[in-house]
């Protein structure tokens, strides 16, 4: 113990107290609060990663999901609409069918009528025209029969006997 | 980073290596030893290996007896400051004994312990004649206040430089981005080790404010203790003064910023009959003491125990004649070196853990209800 305190050097005690506090600020100022400092950050920063990763990917799989709804609904919704058109189209297609039929028919009733009405003109100037041919027949005969005072005679007797008849 | 190596570089190449004659000058330059002087001598010199000294030897020529360092700066105080080079006490042709004169006192380094005393300019060491308790004459060599920079002192300004620099290259090198490049890739997992292992599991929640401290004092131990592990012969962690000044900073820190329950488990431990906690009072309290006094102790005699073992070791290559035995023996020291390699982390670890687990109870803050 004696030889212990003996070695004991209070310069050399003195010395290291100072350069160890010395030391101990400037360690604390240049390297111990930057390095911490950075160390903590990072170690924040990995969490908040982690934690953002996590998140996003929870957000990736509602959008997937979101996603896959309104794949769903637009595919629901060409159905329908390919269904819509086709309908129209039907539609339409019988429509115009009904349409051209219905203007045949009026086409052909309309020709009918006219071809009708057409026969019965011709129908009655035949009648006229026959008429009329025997009207002037029967002129020509009349006097042919009436040239002869006998013929008119005979033919007044005719005539008297019909009425008598009658 | 860089420039701080070139100007180390320089700086070590321009230290002005001054070849000195040591104290052996005089005697026959080759002399056979025999077994039992041999064996002296190498204790001695082991033994001047792990102390203090004012010069920074790097090389001894036995042959010459000359040694090649550098002089340090010597500061003293007896009766007014007395500043010098240490290169003044080495003996030369007048000044056989290496006395240094200045400001008209004379100084020389004591031969058994390499300390500075005062003394004559014969080089005879004054001395003080005083009386003890029981009236006997005490006769005590006059030393002067000694404050000089010693090798112990240098070592410790360029360790803590190269700290200072490291760690702000470190510090620095977040700037650019927060994942670790260069030195950081290697001192970063330290420091974590020390917040994640060291301070939180001991400390709690409050480690932050005592975290400065804490990777202080690891770094600092732990580059002393390599600095200890080069050829240089330097053995500043296995200097009493030195863990003595790290351990008074851990019981000051302690006490200090201790709360309340840490002063209820010294003087009204909870938990226990009144009797009891009068009697745990000066247990508590001799407890306060021996806890930074085994820190001290404990970093002291492992650093120069391994130093003695190391010179030891190397002593006995010298001593034995086979080759055989050499080389055992240059394998048996190199072992140890590995090993002193991991002592020399181990200490700063228990150090730090220690200081912590005591930073620890003086920042708990828990509500027991005498249950202990």
């Amino acid at each position: 113990m004696d030889k212990l305190l003996d070695q004991f050097s209070f310069g050399l005690f003195f010395w290291q107290a100072l350069l160890f506090i010395g030391l101990l600020l400037l360690l604390r100022k240049f390297a111990w609060k930057p390095i911490l400092g950075a160390v903590n950050e990072r170690e924040e920063k990995i969490s908040e990663s982690l934690d953002l990763a996590e998140k996003t990917k929870k957000e990736m799989e509602t959008l997937q999901a979101q996603n896959e709804n309104l794949l769903k609904e637009a595919r629901a919704e060409r159905d329908s609409m390919i269904k819509d058109a086709k309908e129209t189209a039907n539609k339409m297609v019988e429509e115009a069918k009904g349409k051209a039929k219905d203007e045949a028919e009026k086409v052909m009733t309309s020709a009918r009528e006219s071809i009708n009405a057409e026969k019965a003109a011709a129908i009655t100037e035949l009648k006229t025209q026959v008429a009329a041919f025997s009207i002037e027949i029967a002129e020509k005969l009349v006097r042919g029969e009436l040239s002869a005072a006998d013929k008119q005679k005979a033919l007044a007797d005719k005539l008297a006997e019909d009425i008598n008849m009658n | 980073m860089n420039k701080f190596w070139k100007v180390l570089v320089v700086a070590v190449a321009l230290i002005p290596a001054v070849t000195f004659a040591g104290h052996h000058e005089g005697e026959a330059p080759k002399k056979e030893l025999t077994k039992e002087e041999a064996r002296t001598k190498n204790t001695e010199y082991v033994k001047h290996h792990t102390l203090d000294s004012h010069d920074f030897g790097l090389f001894t020529n036995e042959e010459t007896g000359s040694h090649i360092g550098f002089p340090l700066p010597v500061i003293l105080w007896e009766d007014g400051l007395h500043v010098f080079m240490s290169s003044s006490f080495h003996p030369e042709e007048g000044n056989e004994h290496g006395v240094a004169e200045s400001n008209g006192k004379y100084f020389m380094i004591g031969h058994h312990d390499g300390q500075v005393y005062s003394c004559d300019e014969h080089g005879n060491i004054l001395e003080d004649v005083s009386e003890d308790a029981e009236g006997n004459e005490v006769v005590s060599e006059i030393q002067p206040l000694d404050f000089s920079i010693t090798k112990n002192v240098f070592s410790t300004i360029l360790i803590c430089l190269l700290l200072f620099f490291v760690f702000r290259s470190v510090a620095k090198s977040y700037a650019s981005g927060l994942a670790p490049t260069g030195a950081a890739k290697f001192f970063e997992p330290i420091v974590l080790f020390i917040r994640d292992e060291i301070a939180i599991p001991n400390i709690g929640n409050d480690y932050k404010k005592y975290m400065n401290y804490l990777l202080t004092v690891f770094f600092f131990i732990w580059f002393l203790n390599l600095a200890g592990m080069t050829p240089l012969g330097i053995n500043v962690t296995g200097n009493i003064a030195v863990t003595a000044g790290l351990a008074i900073f851990t019981f000051l820190i302690t006490n200090l910023s201790a709360k309340k329950d840490y002063w209820m488990h010294i003087f009204w431990m909870p938990g226990v009959p009144i009797p009891m906690k009068i009697m745990l009072i000066p247990i508590e309290l001799v407890g306060l003491v021996v806890k930074p006094f085994a820190l001290m102790i404990r970093l002291y005699a492992n650093m120069l125990a391994g130093h003695i073992v190391l010179g030891s070791l190397i002593a006995v290559v010298v001593y034995f004649d086979s080759y055989l035995a050499k080389g055992a023996f240059v394998g048996l020291t190199f072992f140890m070196n590995i090993i002193e390699l991991l002592v020399a982390a181990l200490q700063a670890y228990i150090f730090t853990m220690l200081t912590a687990l005591y930073f620890g109870s003086a920042a708990a803050e828990h509500a027991h209800e005498e249950a202990h």
